[in-house]
């Protein structure tokens, strides 16, 4: 393992609705390596997703600081993280968020022109296994199908990091495995920092760590000493 | 209240943006219907009951000197229910402080008891009492126009003696509605007045004892008027008769009935067209408004609620929003009109103002928009309803795309620009129709402002092009033609122009017109004739020239002979053959070589009056002289004319004009806001990903705000057609025998609409940037599709 990439320190965030107080997060301590394999489990509403919304760059946080190598993330503004999203991170959701009107190639394409040192579409498309999918509508994709997709579009842009919340969740055990694979390679041959977010607690064997939340703090990190591979894995 | 009454009215609040934009384009449609029929149905109304009360007459005729007794006669055609004879000129007048001579008409009323016909509605002072011949009754608006109230003099040239006369009333008339000075074209209270006096006084003045120079009739219902108006003529023709006519050649009621059949063409084109794109716009966004509650429908099946009870809902709901723009609508119609009416009313100077307003027109605005709301939202609602509950929570299935053009032509795109042109493509219909919605507000501010056009193009013909002098004489009587050099000589004259006008019939096959025939000599430079392009031209020594809009109604074209009645003299029908048509956009207008008019009335040369050109430095000396010369009965000015004209239509068209195309612009707002604003509901999702990926605002901005771009750009060209076509309509509604409307669109008006409905594009776009810069990027990851 390397340096640390994300550098947590007391990160808190309350949200404000009306007139109740949420704190999702009350002053969370961590890091994450370089090249790391990331899984983040916990029920529903124990901070995990806040977490990943900040590190991401989609969500301010209220008190505490994230540093991403040299740069303090928690003191950029919108302009500032917008650029920041597109330099460096990918996400890939739980319900894929593809473009209907575009192929898979060009929901592909739609990333690399944006970025900097992008690989070609083709490329991260056959990095997932869909090489022969290129000009197929999402509407013409299964839906393990479709979230390889997302995840060739996260991954052409060569991001440093790579988000996923509940990559598998809308998908059912044999193609949630493709996916995770997919994920693992990506990890292993472009050496990205990945984290996903899951209920699943089988998933955590595929991580180098695996961090619980609970109340809005980690509980436990536990350290995998053998990984296993996703595709001996199943739910 | 019901729990689902409870949602409507949180929906309509949290979409109130929304609701108000579809509300204003509703009550926009509704507004110009209530407005527009309201008013022509109130003036109209107003006008029927004021000559119904003031007695208007029926048919009327002047002659030279008719003998009293003659009325008798007169009194006995059958079907003549009322008859009064008076004494009608026309005066000079010279008001102090005002170097502009006027011109007066001198109208006598009865010694004894009341007028018959043409009753006067005295709005100030007494009627003159026939013992004190200075004694006038002037119309209310020319005493406002100088601050004039019983007991203010002013002198009259009458029959060549000046005269001081004491106003010692002021008065409106049903005859004098539109009192439009010789020559002029608009009515100028300034410089043209009537005035009412004793007829003893007027007898001695003119010389006409026991005699009168106008009757006017009244007729029992039923009556002939086309027989009555023969025998009259029969009766006059010894006495200098010029051929008795009906009310609808009577000046102050045909422009009045112009003015009104304006009106309704107004309330007949461009209501429907309001009204038509708003219910179109009702449909499309409720239609798509409702298809955004897909989920929240299947939720409420979940629930148990049967499908009738939701399709209610939904109906309550657009029926709500289209209660909202028919109220609004309705009062907002009903305050406009009863604004333009009092306007009318006030330029018409109407004694009283009669409102109706029918509920019919209300029903009509009701049905028609809330009927296209419930239509668009049942249709919506209908195919969500059919779906089982399970289906319809889900999301709809992903659309599915096709490929247009091969990949390799559109490699030069981006992807975002692809996703535009694919969803365009893949909604053509809905493409289609924001783009005709689009097109219908440009159209309706192209066929709102080309009347400023029309009217210039008509301003420059006029008074640019044709009748260039600077002001226009008309003499008392006819005068040999010698007096033009006299003219000529008066200081200031540059140049004088002799006219000869002689009032006739023309006849062709079954149809037959009164008409002045204006004789001018070769070679006239002031006041000119053009031919339909626009060349001046000479008119031939022989034959008839008639403007344009004659030679349609009697169906002639050069070669035809017509048949010419003389009105004026002795009677005279010759046959003469069409030579030339003349172009002409004001009145019924024919032209005669001079010396060919004098031929016809077997008299030598002779003139009626005259154009002058005008030294402007040295205007109020020549006017000093013009109000001491006894043969001048009338003095027209160009210039001043021209103002009024101008001032007039300020006031008239200017005022309706602005008022559609403020409703344009709300339409135009309303189509590209919704239109803007249901695509971000629909897409928010999709946008709100491509900004966690790292898509700047401006960027995923571009995508929506593109497609609605490249959709207004599309609409621009069809708007222009379509304006141009109901422009077209709209000037076919406008002509009457007194005007004719030019159709003329310049460029910069095509230039002008189009930028208004860009405007609205853009603050609509404006307001929807706004939201999108504020999508939600962490709701995006949680909910599915």
């Amino acid at each position: 393992m390397g340096k640390p990439v994300f550098d947590v320190d007391g990160l808190t965030k309350v949200y404000r609705t009306g007139e109740v107080e949420v704190h999702a997060l009350r002053g969370v301590d961590m890091e994450i390596d370089e090249g790391e394999f990331l899984v983040l489990l916990g029920p529903s509403g124990s901070g995990k997703s806040t977490l990943l919304n900040i590190l991401g760059g989609l969500d301010q946080a209220t008190a505490g600081t994230v540093m991403f190598r040299d740069i303090e993330l928690t003191a950029m503004d919108e302009r500032e993280l917008t650029l920041y999203r597109r330099e460096y991170i990918g996400f890939v959701f739980q319900f894929y968020n593809l473009v209907p009107s575009l192929t898979a190639r060009e929901n592909v394409s739609l990333v690399t022109e944006i970025a900097t040192d992008p690989m070609r579409p083709e490329e991260a498309l056959d990095m997932v296994g869909l090489a022969d999918r290129l000009e197929h509508f999402p509407a013409q994709l299964s839906g393990g199908e479709q979230q390889r997709v997302a995840i060739a579009r996260a991954i052409a842009k060569r991001p440093k990091v790579l988000f996923c919340d509940e990559p598998t969740g809308a998908l059912d055990s044999k193609t949630g495995v493709r996916v995770l694979e997919a994920l693992v390679a990506v990890n292993q041959d472009l050496g990205t920092t990945t984290a996903v977010i899951t209920h699943n607690v089988a998933i955590g064997d595929i991580a180098h760590r695996v961090v619980h939340f609970a109340d809005g703090k980690v509980a436990r990190i536990d350290v995998n000493e053998t990984r296993r591979a996703a595709s001996e894995i199943s739910w | 209240m019901l729990a689902l009454d409870r949602k409507l009215l949180r929906d309509l609040w949290r979409l109130k943006t929304q609701v108000a934009a579809i509300a204003l384009v509703m009550a926009a449609g509704v507004a110009t219907l209530v407005l527009a029929v309201g008013a022509y149905r109130s003036l109209f109304e107003t006008r029927e009951t004021y000559y119904e009360r003031y007695r208007f007459a029926d048919v009327f005729a002047h002659a030279t000197r008719a003998p009293e007794w003659l009325a008798e006669e007169i009194a006995r055609i059958p079907g003549v229910a009322a008859v009064e004879t008076r004494i009608v000129k026309t005066a000079i007048l010279d008001i102090e402080g005002m170097s502009v001579p006027a011109t007066s008409m001198l109208v006598s009323m009865p010694e004894i008891g009341d007028q018959i016909l043409n009753r006067l509605y005295m709005r100030q002072g007494r009627t003159p009492d026939p013992t004190h011949s200075d004694e006038v009754v002037v119309n209310e608006a020319f005493a406002v126009a100088h601050g004039f109230s019983p007991g203010d003099t002013f002198h009259a040239i009458i029959d060549g003696r000046k005269r001081r006369l004491t106003i010692v009333g002021t008065a409106l008339s049903p005859e004098y509605i539109y009192a439009l000075g010789p020559w002029d074209l608009m009515p100028d209270d300034e410089r043209f007045a009537i005035g009412w006096m004793s007829r003893k006084a007027m007898e001695a003045a003119f010389d006409l004892d026991g005699a009168f120079s106008q009757v006017s009739v009244k007729l029992l219902r039923g009556a002939s008027e086309g027989e009555v108006i023969e025998r009259i003529d029969a009766l006059l023709e010894r006495y200098g008769g010029r051929g008795a006519y009906a009310r609808k050649d009577q000046q102050s009621h045909a422009f009045l009935d112009a003015e009104l059949k304006q009106l309704e063409a107004m309330a007949r084109i461009l209501p429907p067209i309001f009204l038509f794109v708003a219910a179109f716009l009702i449909n499309m966004t409720l239609g798509r408004l409702v298809a955004l509650e897909r989920e929240q429908i299947g939720l409420m099946k979940a629930l148990g609620y049967r499908s009738m009870a939701i399709a209610m809902h939904y109906l309550k709901f657009v029926a709500a929003i289209a209660a909202i723009g028919v109220i609004i609508g309705g009062v907002a119609g009903t305050w406009l009109g009863f604004g333009m009416t009092r306007l009318y009313g006030d330029f018409f100077h109407f004694p009283f103002l009669v409102f109706l307003w029918g509920a019919d027109i209300y029903a009509i605005a009701v049905f028609v928009t809330v009927g296209a709301a419930v239509l668009g939202g049942a249709r919506a609602v209908w195919s969500v309803v059919r779906l089982p509950p399970a289906v319809a929570m889900h999301a709809a299935a992903p659309t599915r795309y096709r490929r247009l053009l091969a990949n390799g032509w559109l490699r030069g795109f981006s992807q975002t620009t692809i996703m535009i042109g694919r969803h365009i493509l893949r909604w053509p219909v809905r493409a289609a129709l924001t783009v005709f919605g689009i097109s219908l507000s440009v159209a309706v501010l192209l066929a709102s402002l080309f009347a400023f056009d029309s009217i210039d193009f008509m301003i420059d013909f006029t008074y640019f092009q044709s009748d260039r002098q600077d002001a226009t004489l008309e003499f008392t009587l006819e005068r040999p033609a010698l007096v033009t050099s006299d003219l000529e000589r008066l200081p200031g004259v540059l140049a004088a122009e002799p006219v000869r006008m002689v009032a006739v019939k023309v006849r062709h096959g079954h149809v037959e017109r009164r008409v002045p025939i204006i004789g001018k000599p070769a070679g006239a430079d002031l006041s000119r004739v053009l031919d339909e392009s626009f060349r001046p031209v000479t008119i031939p020594e022989t034959g008839f020239a008639p403007s344009d809009a004659l030679a349609d109604i009697l169906g002639v074209r050069v070669g035809d002979i017509v048949q010419i009645e003389t009105l004026e003299g002795r009677k005279r029908i010759v046959d003469v053959p069409v030579t030339a048509v003349i172009q002409g956009y004001l009145g019924l207008l024919s032209f005669m070589d001079i010396t060919q008019v004098n031929r016809l009335m077997r008299e030598g040369p002779m003139v009626s009056g005259a154009h002058l050109a005008i030294d402007e430095s040295k205007a109020d000396e020549l006017f000093a002289e013009v109000k001491d010369m006894p043969l001048v009965g009338s003095i027209a000015l160009q210039k001043v004319s021209l103002q009024k004209f101008r001032e007039t239509l300020a006031e008239n068209i200017t005022i309706m004009i602005t008022v559609y195309a403020a409703l344009a612009m709300v339409i135009a707002f309303g189509v590209v806001y919704n239109s803007a604003r249901i695509q971000l509901s629909e897409r928010g999702r999709e946008l709100a990903s491509l900004r966690v990926l790292g898509f700047t605002r401006n960027e995923v901005a571009w995508i929506l705000l593109g497609e609605l771009a490249v959709l207004t750009l599309a609409s621009l060209p069809l708007g222009w057609g379509l304006g141009y076509i109901i422009a077209w309509a709209t000037v076919q509604g406008l002509q009457s025998e007194l005007y004719r409307v030019p159709l003329v669109i310049t460029r910069q008006t095509y230039a002008e609409a189009s930028l208004v409905v860009l405007a609205a594009a853009a603050v609509s776009a404006l307001i929807v940037k706004r939201r999108i810069n504020r999508l939600d990027l962490i709701e995006v990851l949680k909910t599915r599709e």
